[in-house]
């Protein structure tokens, strides 16, 4: 029998995560759905940052972009929905929606078209000179939407209900808990599908040794280029559903440290396994919740954790659970 | 004259003050092992990076089987038929043996933009790289982790890399160097079996390996083609006994 912990510590994960609504109607505390919709939609962005930073090496200090374009998208579409003012007013029939069908691939869409745009650029530094141009490329859309005083500017918007689905009722938290937990589940294992295959060995050789990978006849760029952009577009899912779970968009979601404590979900649940950070996005809004009851500055405690993380176990915990202790 | 597989026409290169390539003339003959020497600073790498795509030319051409491919960028060139090895030893260390052929192989095997098949998996990847290693004896080592291997080994490896994608010219960047001598002994074996296969153009120091394995010999000091001709013309040319090889003797 197979007992490699790689195997089944995700399926037990996944268990765990789908017990959730389970054990909080067990124990009467239904605001435990609500946290762990927050951390399933949150291990969603940090493990599409894991694609590109785990395997491709790319350390992208402005994913929360992604999570931030991704819940405008859902919170502009509301908004004109809520209003019934045309998208642009050239375009009277352009309305708003709320239609989730309709919302959620745009959102997908408008974050991969950015991601696109965003790493044609930044893809071509390297090193301190990408994870600065990222970060600067987030701070661009923070301030765009602070800028934008219709859609509420640095207050942000209040949309007065969840995008609507056919057959499942997104108002209701466990079902809206369900759809989330699928997205994550849908996702993490096409991500795992694509670092084995092809495209997952051409990012993971071009992290190692870039100028070999040229020599032997791989155009690089392309290859980061694609998968960049699939990481944004992931990313802007995350965002969607955010915006969803909150029924609240504002430009604190695309703030540079939502980017950084993506990184530190990703660093704590372990770099390159993509399983990882859903430990990792799991344990951090763990320790945020229940630290932040005893004081503020809980981070004084987060912090020493990582640093523990970052000596002790390379591979963050996900690496350390499935280390396999012989030979 | 038989059809030069790689010919270069005042291909040069300058950086700053150092003209690092000047006016190379170089006919590398389909079918031969062609060997680029010099002392430090000639100028070798430089041609070898201008060749591989890596270095800009500032001037003059390199035409490649009947292509203009001077302004091509480093992959196409690989794909035209150009593969390489490096002065230092570049492979991926965190990958297995087998898997970095495969990589090679799967770079020749049509895009890589596939998403959903386990790349491990792939037959056709698998079985090409295998050939490959056993090609360069390497074949027991494909389950190691390729950092692991010994100096030698790792330049096998590199070899079966550059050579998993059919090329037509192998460019060899000091093959031996680092190497003791036993490991160079196997090398320099390997070399030899490989000539019939594929045409060579090789830049190496030890003279031993050069003079015994070349069809053709060009003498590059100062960036300038000084003298290009079989091993004994090489051997026989006072000017290259002064400039380069007397002294290199001397050390």
């Amino acid at each position: 029998m197979d007992i490699e912990p790689r195997r089944w510590l995700p399926l037990i994960g996944l268990a765990a995560l789908a017990a959730v609504p389970l054990i909080a109607a067990l124990t009467d505390d239904p605001y435990l759905v609500t946290i762990f919709t927050r951390v399933v939609i949150l291990a969603l962005a940090a493990a599409s940052l894991d694609f590109i930073l785990g395997y491709g090496a790319m350390v992208s200090l402005g994913h929360a972009a992604f999570l931030g374009i991704g819940a405008y998208t859902v919170g502009i579409l509301a908004h004109h929905h809520q209003s019934g003012a045309p998208l642009l007013e050239a375009v009277p029939w352009l309305t708003g929606t709320n239609a989730a069908l309709i919302s959620l691939p745009l959102a997908i869409a408008v974050a991969a078209l950015c991601a696109l745009l965003i790493g044609a650029l930044s893809l071509r530094t390297r090193a301190l000179h990408f994870i600065m141009i990222t970060l600067a490329f987030a701070q661009m859309f923070f301030f765009l939407f602070i800028a934008m005083a219709r859609y509420g500017g640095g207050d942000g918007m209040v949309m007065w209900q969840r995008n609507t689905l056919p057959l499942i009722n997104t108002g209701d938290s466990v079902q809206f808990y369900y759809l989330c937990l699928a997205f994550l589940a849908g996702s993490v294992f096409l991500l795992r599908r694509i670092v084995a295959a092809r495209f997952g060995r051409v990012l993971r050789g071009a992290a190692e040794n870039e100028r070999r990978m040229a020599a032997l006849g791989f155009p690089v760029f392309r290859y980061r280029l694609a998968a960049f952009t699939l990481a944004g577009a992931i990313g802007g899912l995350a965002g969607a559903l955010m915006a969803n779970l909150e029924t609240f968009v504002s430009p604190s979601l695309l703030h540079w440290s939502q980017s950084g404590e993506l990184m530190v979900m990703v660093i704590l649940g372990g770099l390159g396994s993509i399983y990882g950070p859903v430990l990792g996005a799991t344990l951090f809004i763990m320790l945020e919740e229940t630290l932040a009851a005893w004081t503020e500055h809980w981070m004084i405690i987060l912090g020493p954790i990582l640093i523990l993380v970052v000596l002790y176990a390379r591979r963050g915990l996900f690496g350390w659970l499935t280390w396999r202790r012989h030979g | 004259m038989a059809e030069a597989l790689l010919c270069t026409r005042g291909l040069s290169r300058r950086f700053g003050a150092v003209q690092a390539t000047d006016h190379v003339d170089l006919d590398v003959a389909a079918g031969t092992l062609h060997a680029v020497i010099g002392p430090n600073g000639a100028g070798k790498s430089t041609l070898i990076g201008q060749l591989a795509g890596e270095i800009a030319t500032d001037a003059g051409r390199i035409v490649f089987a009947g292509d203009d491919i001077t302004r091509l960028p480093v992959h196409r060139r690989a794909h035209a038929g150009l593969a390489r090895s490096f002065q230092i030893t570049s492979i991926f260390s965190g990958f297995s043996v087998r898997e970095n052929v495969a990589l090679a192989v799967q770079a020749h095997a049509g895009h890589s933009f596939r998403f959903w098949r386990r790349a491990d998996r792939e037959r056709g990847l698998n079985e090409r790289a295998e050939a490959m290693l056993a090609r360069v004896n390497l074949g027991d080592e494909a389950q190691r982790l390729a950092g692991e291997l010994a100096h030698g080994q790792k330049r096998q490896l590199e070899l079966a890399m550059a050579l998993a994608g059919n090329p037509r010219l192998l460019l060899l960047d000091e093959p031996m160097a680092g190497m003791g001598a036993e490991e160079g002994a196997r090398l320099a074996e390997l070399l030899r079996s490989l000539r019939d296969e594929v045409t060579i153009l090789l830049v190496e120091h030890d003279m031993d390996v050069v003079f015994s394995l070349s069809d053709q010999i060009t003498v590059l000091i100062f960036g300038r083609v000084v003298i290009t001709g079989t091993p004994e013309a090489i051997r026989a040319s006072d000017e290259v006994q002064a400039a380069y090889l007397g002294e290199h003797a001397a050390c």
